[in-house]
């Protein structure tokens, strides 16, 4: 079906397609409902559909790729593909590297978990995932960091007891939490921490920039951007006025 | 895959399993299988080339070309492998967009801005464009190359060592029939120096299986990366939800190394003995006395 668009399109407007680009979009594919990869193989989540309705709505072909969250920014800017949306926080340190467009999620909660609620968040060994937000918060608080590649190991440490407690995004968080039968609990207050989410790109790529926040902009002004906050993270998610 | 499978959540567990280990996912699991046993079938032979180039050319009686062969085996050799796994795919994959940015674009733009490498759409390497598969072969190659040229070095070292230790008087025998030195190579040398490399050569095929899952760090999509993803922890946002089980995923990768060492040892020891059969050494010696 693909291929017979695409050949209509290619007689439509001549060779016209031949210099038309694709945009690659990176993401990491291993942090649900953010972005994951299904039971089929394929990318899926918030930001898969969010990216997808943006390319529609920009006239991009979008192809996806997913790559290590350890080599996601380097990737960027070596040029394996063109975006990150990853569930990336808006952050000064990251902005001095890549650039950011305005935020497709407003700042959200992180929380901590861990095997019972009267755990020592200050002094005790909280897990994190490496290079993110969380990790440096956690660095921050005087407890002992253990960073981990993936964010699913960081619940794997709290489990089998190597971390007293791990740090991430609320929304990622609340599933393994409610779905533990009891062993998982949230520990101490919420946090709220960075700029929000935003698309990251190559600082040099201000054009695919301004498109993308442009159909952002169109997207929070007619709500189809709330909407699908809601359907990703439940009904008392935060979403944008 | 089956039509039962069309709703997971009513399913209890032998059926449940069942779907579960036919899921799109697993079938790319179990294509990554495939992944591992084609690099090994390409690398193999093209390491082995590097490295028969490598010996001969630290034989060589031309100075420049003896001069790169030492110094390909002792750099390789001398570098952490995993440091070259992470230099050669980069170095090569921007050295080449670098190339053709030159030739195919025509801007001024430097290659390098701030913290970004841009080359034009034109000299993407592969094009923006191209279907999936075309990266993952592109990857898979930048792979090959940077595991032939690191397993090349040692290869040259073995056989080097290999044609050292054929009989010189094997050789002069040959020089006193009146062949010439390349006559004397092709004919004598490098027949009879298999003997003496394929207990080399075996230990690097052994390192080498063992080194197939770098090709993770390479962001190959390899047995290690799928185990990995499909052992964490599933919560109800996917179609089969399970606790962590990257034990049992970790335990059949180990499985399968297992058995592809333990195949390969028996093979080699076969050649060995074949490879040995009329020779002068111990191991001919012992054919040729037959089982005592």
């Amino acid at each position: 079906m693909k291929k017979l668009i695409l050949t209509a399109a290619v007689l439509a407007f001549g060779m016209g397609m031949a210099s038309a680009q694709t945009i690659r979009l990176g993401t990491e594919g291993a942090y649900p409902p953010y972005n994951f990869i299904n039971d089929s193989g394929e990318v899926d989540g918030f930001e898969r559909e969010l990216g997808d309705e943006m390319c529609r709505r920009a006239e991009l072909d979008c192809a996806w790729v997913t790559t290590d969250w350890d080599s996601i920014i380097p990737n960027l800017v070596s040029g394996n593909y063109d975006t990150i949306m990853a569930g990336m926080s808006i952050t000064p340190e990251r902005e001095q590297v890549i650039a950011f467009t305005q935020n497709y999620l407003p700042p959200v909660p992180s929380a901590y978990i861990g095997l019972s609620e009267e755990v020592e968040l200050e002094g005790g060994i909280v897990a994190a995932q490496t290079g993110t937000i969380h990790a440096g918060h956690v660095a921050q608080t005087g407890a002992t960091l253990l960073e981990y590649a993936t964010p699913d190991e960081t619940i794997a440490a709290v489990r089998n007891g190597e971390a007293d407690a791990a740090l991430a995004d609320k929304d990622f968080l609340a599933p393994f939490v409610a779905e533990s039968g009891g062993e998982l609990v949230w520990v101490g207050e919420d946090v709220v921490l960075g700029e929000g989410i935003g698309v990251g790109l190559r600082q040099s790529d201000t054009e695919l920039r301004e498109t993308l926040d442009g159909v952002i902009t169109a997207m929070k002004e007619d709500g189809s951007l709330n909407a699908m906050i809601r359907k990703w993270f439940g009904e008392e998610a935060q979403t944008y006025e | 895959m089956f039509a039962q499978c069309a709703d997971p959540a009513s399913l209890e567990g032998l059926a449940w399993l069942m779907c579960y280990l036919t899921s799109g996912k697993h079938m790319l699991f179990y294509a990554s299988f495939g992944t591992v046993l084609l690099l090994l079938a390409i690398t193999a032979p093209i390491a082995l080339l590097f490295g028969f180039g490598g010996a001969l050319a630290s034989r060589s009686r031309i100075a420049p070309l003896r001069w790169f062969g030492k110094l390909y085996t002792s750099m390789v050799r001398g570098v952490p492998d995993i440091i070259f796994f992470l230099f050669v795919p980069i170095a090569l994959d921007q050295g080449l967009e670098w190339l053709r940015h030159q030739v195919l674009c025509d801007t001024d733009a430097p290659v390098r801005q701030g913290n970004d490498f841009v080359v034009c759409a034109a000299a993407k390497l592969p094009l923006s464009s191209s279907p999936p598969w075309v990266h993952d072969v592109y990857g898979f190659t930048l792979a090959v190359v940077a595991f032939s040229v690191v397993f090349g070095a040692f290869a040259a070292n073995v056989l080097h060592g290999a044609m050292q230790a054929v009989p010189r008087a094997q050789l002069e025998t040959a020089e006193a029939f009146g062949m010439s030195p390349r006559q004397v190579s092709r004919r004598v040398l490098i027949p009879q120096m298999w003997t003496y490399a394929v207990p080399g050569l075996s230990n690097l095929w052994m390192i080498l299986i063992k080194a197939t899952p770098l090709l993770f760090l390479l962001g190959v999509e390899d047995i290690v990366y799928w185990a990995r993803e499909l052992g964490g922890t599933k919560t109800s946002a996917f179609t089969y939800p399970h606790p962590d089980w990257r034990l049992y995923y970790f335990l059949a990768i180990l499985v399968f190394y297992l058995l592809m060492t333990w195949v390969s040892e028996r093979i080699l020891g076969r050649l060995t003995r074949r490879l040995s059969a009329g020779q002068a050494t111990m191991g001919g010696e012992a054919l040729r006395k037959g089982p005592a």
